[in-house]
């Protein structure tokens, strides 16, 4: 399984980072990917702008561990997880998780899996500036937990 | 000796992003204890109730996980990317 990935304080361009994960390798039968946006929205709220931080070096290795754990639930042939940090603003990716599988159902399942356990388990935190000019951390969200706990009896599905 | 370190709003509430302590307990949770004990706001940020969590050399750790010399330790909020 050949393996990206990235932290990035650069935009990110989710489809030119798509296609290399199929180019050069005719055994791949299927890509999924997943493209996270920042919203302008958030609890009800107008967001203007999002500051994402992260813990340097655990990061990586959060990343490189679930797509690892991934790789061995599903047979897969690239797995490509780029993150961006610092300033972002809405409509800018925030996240690419892409995958390439010889058939589909795997490249499926293991992108819902990356995404969902990143989402709980790799060191990111978002600032958020509100339309009127204040400030503030997100909070963690419940159906985030729930979404990776359901993956951990799933084996793979 | 032990690295600390504080992030996100943690780090921001404590106005501390890392620091070196000379003694090494026993583990996680002692250290907890031990920084709540300060008083303050570390007493607030790591009251028994308030979600914190932990790493250990860049991995998730458990609140019995046993510290050794030399160890990095990590404190945050829960996480947000994605």
């Amino acid at each position: 399984m050949h393996v990206e990935i990235r932290v990035q304080e650069t935009a990110l361009d989710a489809v030119a980072e798509v296609a290399p994960l199929y180019g050069g390798r005719p055994s791949v039968g299927g890509v999924v990917s997943f493209v996270g946006l920042m919203r302008d929205t958030n609890v009800g709220e107008q967001v203007s702008a999002m500051t994402l931080e992260h813990y340097p070096g655990m990061t990586e290795k959060a990343l490189a561990a679930i797509v690892a754990e991934a790789g061995e639930r599903w047979e897969l042939e690239a797995v490509r997880v780029i993150h961006r940090v610092g300033e972002i603003r809405p409509q800018d990716p925030i996240v690419l998780v892409a995958v390439a599988s010889r058939h589909r159902g795997e490249a499926f399942r293991a992108c819902e899996f990356i995404i969902d356990y990143l989402k709980t388990r790799a060191p990111f935190w978002k600032r958020e500036q509100t339309a009127d000019g204040r400030s503030r951390w997100v909070d963690a969200r419940n159906s985030d937990e729930a979404a990776a706990d359901s993956w951990e009896d799933a084996g793979s599905r | 000796m032990i690295r600390v370190m504080y992030f996100a709003s943690l780090r921001e509430r404590l106005g501390c992003e890392n620091e070196a302590l000379s003694d090494v307990p026993q583990t996680v949770a002692a250290l907890r204890a031990e920084l709540a004990a300060r008083g303050g706001v570390w007493g607030e940020v790591f009251a028994d109730d308030q979600r914190v969590l932990a790493a250990v050399n860049q991995e998730m750790a458990a609140a019995e996980q046993a510290l050794g010399d030399g160890d990095e330790i990590g404190f945050f909020p829960p996480v947000t990317g994605g």
